[in-house]
């Protein structure tokens, strides 16, 4: 008979203070099988894994079950508990008294006790029959795949390529640099935002140990942490970049003018493009749905006037393989799509209520004013600007509750622009909250207020146009009037939103997403860039919005984590996987339709066919073995009669 | 297609044009409208400043009534439309008040009937339908298009965008009106203030009139009574109350489309209005 | 007034007053804030507080025209017309005397003429009205125009199945919703 000992954790307050832990520890003492129990205020502390540790020792323990937290937090330390008792870290069972228990039963203390009770109960049941367990050890692929080219994604690349480590760079448009390449300058130094990011892509272009994938896409990832085989989709561009110079002659030849997106439709560019001068890679794509070439067939005069014969109309999507043990996702973000959702702001018909990521590209020496700001319906420049905070964001009805953090700032920043550019215009900031969290933010935020920008504290309510004049009503909440301007131009504080396609990217890589649809980080405070998936990490606004500073450090920190697990030659895989008892499978093959990660694998022996689980792609998620129907399939850690018993004992 | 009819105490009243214009173009576009038997008033913002209770029994009446004759309403009252439809999410939403309701009425529902606006009613017809209609366009004549509160909000009742209407746009394209764009159609003209508190509502008034006069509308189309009796009835009185000359015409939706259609402009009740239409009518060939 | 006040009218209106974040949409939007003494976010505010005298006793209740904008561009669900009907309740039991004048008066014969007809009488309750408020004059010019057009009716025209009504009216129990 095993010998179990049962510890029983308070949470200090967290459970201490509903369910009375000591009493549980005296009735869980009495327990079959149970040859030792206690309690202790802080069970993860120093002291209370020393107290683990001596009562194995004392009790010869060979069984522990630990009531405290979730095991998502601390099974790992418990189990390394046991290791250093000397006892096989998998003879340890963890039950849920916080958050299953005296978290959402405060106040119902009695039930709650009865509860937790049953809770141990079925711990010491399933640990009766624990068996001891081995991870396996798998080789690395020294290599990182790093998806998306904005700046989380640039920094990452050149931190982990910097370390030693090969990285492959994949990104969807046509040039690296994200958002920041569009911006003007950046808050709250004001530094100019291309003369601080080009100078990253291009060292991303140059570096030797980073392979560049631009206008790709990740179509597929198999295998898992340390060994990935990804496919990576490579959209045609129609420009054979092996023999393309970037002369240029193409773009300035080509007849057709569309309007050019990253500009917001404020200027035109040809079917044969460069997204912008700093572009990397500084070669052109041809974009298929307006070349007149690719939808009509005629016009080829690209293909006449290139030097370098580079332009090739055949070109198709090629797909590519690489491999690699690591990923860093950074995917970025979008602007909440405000057109679909504020009709009292007009759902985008009136041609001078614009976001602010257009009025960065207004400003912007190299956007297509050439810095001067003016208003996108007749040129002219505006005398009185509005700015609207919190569109799309902290905002319930259209379904976005969360702040987006960083348009308080860019707002400032545009504010403080207008002031200075045309220093008699009038500037209206329309606020809820202003939240200036970073360092140097406030100081910004109350040196704009002295530059005359005027801030009123209420929501906008509606926007309409009168002849040429944009009708903004808000209120001022501080003084309690409503408050109507009448405006030359309006900027909404668009706020962030996941990239497009996150859900699909989160698909593919068996990662999850919160409630807005933010990559979900395995801990808010403690492991903010890695995954519930290891070997997969998060860099910049794809996990949440943020700010360049904070992308920046999120980025380096996904790198050194990283380059932490691309170091080690070799890596333990966890032993909680799948194993067919051969005398009860019938080959059925069930197990092989709804296994998510190919894991299962057919053998023939003697003429017999039965499954067979390739351990190293197991991910332990139990799905085969409620698939199989004669029962052979058995998850290891989870076997059919170590849950059958814990139901048992959950029922009594 | 066959309807209930719902006119509401104002279409048999103050918008007694309303009534007839809407009748004779429902019969002209091929909708037949049968009258609810022995109607009663939807309580109006009286009765739900009021009581809850009032608010929902009065029109779960006319809505039991038609759910007997097995018709789906018309009601062409902005003010009752709302009353109904608000009514019908009530019965809905809270089970303990339908009890209570029907135990008053002492009459069930099943709550199958749905209720249609004016807009919805004509707007379902579809274009072609209506171009079909159309003998005289009204080309060269600018009108702005009124939804006003009740048509439009609160968006669980409401019968097209809250904030960005089109469908009386929509339902005028064919007769080649032109319908401007412009700041107020949703705004509210105060119909439930004027007796209540006057210059408040006056002030309303003026304001819609203003942001018309500023798109140089040749007149106002509204589908709602008590718009139109605040925006036509009581110009005079805002002009001498601000000392202001606004002399804009308010047509009902189906008075405009009637003409359009060559309808006699007195059976479609042209003669009632405070505001002369003849003014915006001059506009037509311009 | 205190808690116990919030609550009820918290729980009569059905809506989450704590979820207001004092943002002013409600007043940017609403047509009348500027006839307001309180205005409409400051009825939120006031009601977060408890302070149910001032809030009751506000003109702003009797202002409020229903128009249902603030209802509609809450960023946090508050349904504010529907609160303001509820509140309207309260001050008509707190103060009686303001169904003596304006939109309480005018609510009450609109509804004595719903209960005794089935319909509303527009003459009669026109007319009862400004007797009340004793501006038997007011709309002189607008009546005669109207009675010359037939768009005032001289006499009622009930419904026929008065019961049926009466019924209605004799369940409304004194009760906010
Ligand atoms: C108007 C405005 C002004 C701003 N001003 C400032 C400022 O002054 N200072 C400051 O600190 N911050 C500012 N910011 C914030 C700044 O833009 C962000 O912090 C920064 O861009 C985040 O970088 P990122 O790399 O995480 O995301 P992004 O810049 O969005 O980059 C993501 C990249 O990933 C690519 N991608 C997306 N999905 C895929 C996919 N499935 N496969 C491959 N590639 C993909 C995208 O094409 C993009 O290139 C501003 C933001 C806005 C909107
Ligand atoms: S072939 Fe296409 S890309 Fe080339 S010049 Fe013509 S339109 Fe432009
Ligand atoms: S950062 Fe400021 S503007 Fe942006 S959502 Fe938050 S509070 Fe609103
Ligand atoms: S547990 Fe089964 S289904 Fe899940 S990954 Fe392993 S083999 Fe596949
Ligand atoms: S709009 Fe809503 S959240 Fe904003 S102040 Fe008004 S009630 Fe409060
Ligand atoms: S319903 Fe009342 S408070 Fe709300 S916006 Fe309209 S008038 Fe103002």
């Amino acid at each position: 008979m095993p010998r179990v000992g049962v510890f029983v954790c308070w949470c200090g307050s967290n459970i201490g203070g509903v369910l009375d832990c000591p009493a549980l520890a005296r009735a869980a003492a009495t327990f079959p099988g149970v040859v030792y129990a206690t309690d202790y205020q802080y069970m993860c502390s120093d002291p209370g894994q020393k107290l683990i540790a001596e009562a194995i020792k004392e009790h010869r323990l060979d069984r522990v079950v630990v009531a405290a937290c979730s095991p998502r937090l601390h099974e790992d330390t418990f189990r390394e508990v046991l290791a250093r008792a000397g006892l096989n870290p998998y003879l340890l069972e963890m039950t849920n008294l916080r958050e299953h228990c005296s978290w959402v039963h405060a106040g119902e203390k009695e039930l709650a006790q009865a509860k937790a009770l049953s809770l141990i109960r079925r711990a010491v049941a399933k640990a009766l029959r624990l068996t001891p367990l081995h991870p396996g050890r798998v080789k690395i692929t020294r290599r990182c795949l790093v998806i998306g080219g904005g700046i989380a994604g640039i920094q990452a690349a050149l931190d982990v390529a910097d370390a030693g480590i090969e990285v492959v760079l994949v990104e969807r448009e046509p040039s690296l640099g994200g958002k920041m390449v569009l911006l003007d300058k950046t808050f709250p130094t004001l530094d100019c935002s291309a003369c601080i990011s080009t100078p990253k892509m291009a060292a991303v272009a140059k570096h030797p140990l980073i392979r560049l994938y631009t206008y790709a896409e990740v179509e597929k990832v198999e295998g898992s942490l340390g060994n990935y085989r990804v496919t990576i989709r490579q959209k045609a561009r129609y420009v054979d970049h092996t023999k393309c110079t970037g002369c240029g002659t193409c773009w300035e030849k080509c007849p057709v003018k569309v309007p050019d997106e990253l500009n917001f439709r404020l200027s035109t560019r040809p079917a044969i493009y460069l997204p912008f001068p700093q572009a990397v890679p500084s070669k052109p794509v041809i974009d298929a749905r307006h070349c007149r070439q690719l939808t009509k067939g005629k016009c080829g005069v690209c293909q006449k006037v290139c030097p370098a014969g580079a332009i090739d109309y055949t070109q198709q999507d090629s797909l590519h393989e690489e491999e690699v043990g690591a990923i860093i996702v950074a995917t970025g973000f979008d602007l909440f799509p405000w057109e679909k959702a504020y009709g009292e702001y007009g759902y985008g018909r009136y041609p001078d209520v614009i976001t602010g990521l257009a009025f960065e590209r207004l400003v912007n020496a190299s956007g297509p004013t050439g810095g001067r700001i003016v208003r996108p319906s007749d040129g002219r420049e505006p005398r009185t600007v509005v700015f609207v905070h919190c569109v799309g964001s902290r905002d319930e009805l259209k379904g976005r509750e969360y702040c987006s953090r960083i348009c308080c700032m860019y707002t400032a920043k545009h504010a403080h622009q207008v002031k200075e550019r045309l220093p008699e215009a009038k500037v209206y900031v329309f606020y809820i909250d202003i939240r200036t969290f970073g360092k140097g933010y406030e100081e910004f935020y109350r040196r704009v207020q002295d530059e005359g920008v005027i801030y009123l504290r209420g929501r906008v309510s509606k926007i309409y146009q009168e002849g040429d004049k944009l009708i903004v009503k808000g209120a001022d909440t501080l003084l309690g009037e409503p408050v109507t301007i009448a405006a030359d131009l309006v900027v909404l504080a668009t706020g962030v939103v996941p990239a497009r396609g996150a859900e699909e990217l989160a698909r593919t890589l068996g990662i999850s997403t919160d409630k807005d649809g933010f990559f979900q980080e395995a801990h808010p405070k403690l492991r903010p860039v890695e995954t519930h998936t290891a070997g997969i990490f998060l860099a910049g606004a794809c996990q949440g919005p943020k700010d360049i500073p904070d992308t920046v450090s999120q980025a380096s920190a996904a790198a050194a984590k990283a380059v932490g697990l691309l170091l080690r030659e070799e890596i333990e895989v966890s032993p909680l996987v799948a194993w067919v008892n051969q005398a009860l499978c019938t080959g059925c093959l069930h197990c092989q339709v709804v296994c998510p990660y190919q894991a299962i694998e057919v053998v023939t022996e003697g003429g017999r066919r039965r499954a067979r689980v390739k351990e190293e792609l197991c991910q332990g998620c139990g799905s085969c073995t409620v698939a199989c129907r004669p029962g052979a399939m058995e998850l290891k850690g989870f076997s059919n009669e170590q849950i059958l018993a814990e139901v048992e004992a959950l029922c009594r | 297609m066959k309807l209930a009819y719902y006119p509401g105490c104002s279409l048999k009243g103050t918008a007694r044009e309303y009534d007839l214009s809407t009748r004779l173009v429902a019969r002209h576009l091929g909708l037949e409208l049968v009258e609810i038997p022995d109607w009663n008033c939807c309580g109006a913002t009286a009765a739900h400043s009021t009581s809850h209770f009032l608010a929902v029994a009065l029109p779960a009446r006319v809505l039991a009534l038609a759910e007997d004759m097995g018709l789906d309403i018309l009601s062409p009252c902005a003010a009752c439309y709302q009353r109904l439809r608000a009514a019908q999410e009530e019965l809905k939403r809270d089970p303990e008040l339908k009890r209570q309701v029907e135990g008053a009425l002492g009459r069930t529902f099943e709550g199958r009937v749905r209720v249609f606006s004016l807009l919805e009613a004509l707007a379902q017809l579809g274009e072609e339908a209506l171009a079909a209609q159309v003998v005289r366009p009204l080309k060269g004549m600018q009108v702005a298009c009124y939804y006003g509160c009740l048509l439009v909000r609160p968006p669980l009742t409401s019968c097209d965008d809250p904030e960005q209407p089109q469908l009386m746009e929509k339902i005028l394209a064919p007769t080649k009106v032109d319908t401007l764009d412009w700041g107020g159609k949703n705004e509210c003209c105060g119909a439930s203030l004027i007796f209540g508190a006057r210059e408040v509502a006056l002030n309303l008034i003026k304001n819609i009139l203003h942001a018309a006069a500023q798109v140089r509308a040749h007149a106002l189309v509204t589908a709602c009574p008590l718009c139109h009796a605040n925006l036509d009835l009581r110009q005079k009185e805002v002009n001498r109350f601000f000392g202001t000359n606004f002399a804009i015409p308010v047509f009902y939706l189906s008075q405009l489309l009637g003409i359009a259609m060559g309808l006699n402009p007195r059976d479609l009740g042209l003669g009632s209005h405070f505001v002369d239409p003849q003014r915006a009518l001059r506009m037509v060939g311009s | 007034m205190n808690e116990n006040f919030w609550s009820e009218v918290n729980r009569a209106a059905g809506q989450k007053i704590t979820h207001c974040y004092q943002c002013g949409k409600c007043t940017a939007g609403c047509p009348v804030a500027f006839a307001m003494d309180y205005k409409p976010h400051q009825i939120l505010r006031l009601l977060q507080l408890g302070r149910g005298e001032e809030l009751l006793s506000s003109r702003a209740l009797w202002v409020c025209s229903s128009c249902q904008t603030c209802t509609t561009r809450c960023p946090c669900h508050i349904d504010l017309a529907r609160l303001i009907d509820t509140l309207r309740f309260f001050s008509r039991q707190a103060f009686p005397q303001v169904t003596r004048h304006g939109m309480p008066l005018f609510n009450e014969v609109f509804l004595r003429s719903v209960k005794r007809y089935g319909r509303v009488y527009e003459l009669g309750l026109t007319l009862q009205f400004n007797l009340k408020e004793r501006k038997v004059w007011r709309d002189l010019d607008l009546g005669h125009f109207m009675l010359s057009r037939r768009k005032l009716r001289l006499l009622p025209e009930p419904v026929e199945n008065r019961k049926e009504v009466a019924q209605i009216f004799s369940a409304e129990k004194e009760e906010p919703r």
